[in-house]
């Protein structure tokens, strides 16, 4: 049957993600023995404050760009908006840190590094075209005090911080759509490589011994979220 | 002959060796951190994620209900001219000249200068003018045409235009000097001493009136289209003046005091901008006229850095060298013993 010699464009693609990332590897429910620290929650920490960035921003975009100004319930969910930002930067800044001194690009996991480290970079110009796009007096003061830098790169001449409208359409959907973009990619890579195994030490081997309380996971999840 | 080029090829050799075989263990330590074949425990990811969600909100609500978050309003030109009628009229006549920042800035507003540049790379003039703005013209001259009703001053405005270059920079430069030692009236308006200021007296006496009845607000937004969102002359115009400068001076947000990763109030702010921000503080960046470039050219370099650390030799090596990680992993190494030594591990790589 032709169906069978000669896959189709989906079925290749359906066995391609399947064979890079089985079900156990995708959802695993078993982690190695190692993952044994507080280090390892920033970087759950971390997505989750983006989701909540996102649900409150979604809120406050569903309102429009005035609302919060002129009600408390509308200034209550842009509160919860900066919070949640500045807590995903703390915690993306401590698992950044965590990961360097974990040397976590190790073992064919530079992609890992990579797309974490352009996350925070992107989520950068996301946080500042949010800063410009309040429509109050931080948004007058930091739209012309950060437009010197974007003209004198000549980033100013299309991307204009005192364009409200720009700004506005950067900030709720462009800029968010690449940080969810990468941290998607970020998150199956660690799914797919697994988390970085400790360092080896003299005489220790690539594994270390077994304890009597752990067991062997199932195939080869092997991955953390972190 | 010399013994010392054979001495020199045998360390050199002896160097070599010693660079092939520490690549070949990093590549074997690299390798040995591919895949984990060791011990797992039960680990509920989902679990993990939902307590981690609710942790984030709990704390930004806790965060919320104490701190909220800051909404100074806006300033307007309405404002500015009713608050600091002088300062205005001052700012305004400077726009006519083009001796306000925005009328000798440069691209992308205007040719006035060829903007920052580093070497000889001049990113601002290739880009070139891509947001007209004529001071004098857009921020004086059309809004005093579109006032209607006062035949006077198109008459003034109609002066002003018609004189020579040199006689319209005698007049504001001789109005911009009494404007020095001028006041403000109880009701809002401006007066200096008498000298040879041609029509402007006139001119700038209506801009301020139109100004504090908020008409000039909605003149510098006026475009070809009737929906605006683009705030650049109302902001240019402003900026020129002190009445941002001033709010931002009160709220610790200028350039010196770490300018605009701060935010109004005690808010943190953008604190991830700090690096970026340090460089404004010391030289030669501080002195510098073409610091802002100078300053995204470090941070476009250490970026760069950043992103492929895993491929930076040194850089990539410290994390094994300094053991932050037997903090990081202390359990498993307590657990896993390596064979033939006691408490005290070794690092292998």
């Amino acid at each position: 049957m032709s169906s069978v010699s000669r896959k189709s464009w989906t079925a290749r693609a359906r066995e391609r993600a399947v064979g890079a990332l089985p079900p156990e590897k995708l959802l695993p429910d078993s982690q190695p023995s190692y993952m044994s620290s507080w280090i390892y929650v920033f970087g759950v920490l971390t997505l989750t404050s983006l989701i909540v960035i996102i649900a409150s921003g979604s809120i406050l975009a569903l309102k429009g760009p005035g609302w919060w100004h002129l009600t408390g319930i509308g200034h209550f969910f842009n509160s919860i908006h900066m919070w949640a930002v500045e807590l995903f930067f703390f915690f993306m800044v401590i698992h950044l840190w965590g990961k360097y001194w974990m040397a976590a690009w190790r073992g064919g996991r530079a992609r890992v590094w990579i797309t974490g480290a352009v996350t925070f970079l992107v989520a950068v110009p996301c946080a500042l075209s949010g800063y410009v796009s309040q429509q109050n007096f931080d948004s007058q003061w930091i739209s012309t005090q950060a437009k010197d830098a974007m003209n004198a790169a000549g980033i100013g001449a299309f991307w204009n911080l005192m364009n409200f409208g720009q700004m506005y359409s950067y900030h709720v959907f462009l800029l968010p759509l690449a940080v969810v973009a990468l941290v998607i990619a970020h998150v199956l890579l660690v799914r797919r490589h697994g988390i970085v195994p400790p360092f080896q030490l003299s005489g220790a081997g690539a594994g270390a011994k077994p304890t009597s309380a752990a067991r062997r996971a199932p195939d080869s999840g092997s991955e953390g979220t972190s | 002959m010399s013994h010392e080029p054979d001495d020199s090829r045998a360390a050199d050799s002896s160097e070599a060796v010693g660079r092939a075989g520490r690549r070949r263990e990093r590549r074997r330590a690299d390798e040995a951190a591919r895949e984990w074949k060791g011990a797992y425990r039960p680990y509920d990811i989902l679990r993990e994620a939902t307590i981690a969600l609710g942790v984030v909100l709990g704390l930004a609500l806790v965060l919320t209900i104490l701190f909220s978050s800051p909404d100074l309003k806006p300033s307007t030109v309405q404002t500015w001219s009713r608050s600091d009628p002088v300062d205005f009229v001052t700012t305004a006549t400077t726009e006519l000249d083009d001796s306000s920042i925005t009328g000798s800035y440069g691209p992308p507003y205007n040719h006035a200068s060829d903007g920052q540049n580093i070497w000889f790379i001049h990113l601002a003039k290739w880009f070139g003018v891509s947001h007209p703005i004529n001071t004098a013209q857009d921020f004086v001259l059309a809004p005093l045409r579109s006032i209607t009703g006062q035949p006077a001053l198109q008459t003034a405005v109609s002066t002003y235009e018609a004189a020579p270059a040199n006689t319209q920079t005698t007049w504001t430069s001789a109005y911009e000097k009494a404007l020095g030692n001028a006041s403000a009236k109880p009701g809002g308006s401006v007066s200096v001493k008498p000298g040879n200021y041609g029509p402007l007296p006139t001119m700038m006496g209506s801009l301020l009136t139109f100004a504090q009845s908020g008409g000039l607000d909605g003149a510098l937004l006026t475009s070809k289209q009737f929906y605006q969102t683009d705030y650049t002359k109302p902001l240019m115009f402003m900026s020129d003046g002190g009445v941002l400068v001033n709010r931002a001076m009160q709220q610790h947000l200028l350039g010196t005091q770490w300018g605009m990763m701060n935010e109004t109030g005690s808010y943190p702010g953008q604190v991830w901008l700090w690096l970026y921000t340090f460089w404004y503080q010391i030289k030669p960046f501080s002195t510098s006229t073409n610091a802002d470039i100078l300053v995204l050219a470090v941070m476009g370099v250490l970026s760069l850095a950043f992103v492929l650390i895993p491929f930076i030799p040194g850089v990539r090596d410290v994390p094994r060298r300094i053991p932050v990680y037997k903090l990081i992993w202390r359990d498993h190494y307590r657990s896993a013993p390596p064979a033939g030594t006691s408490a005290g591990h070794t690092e292998e790589a």
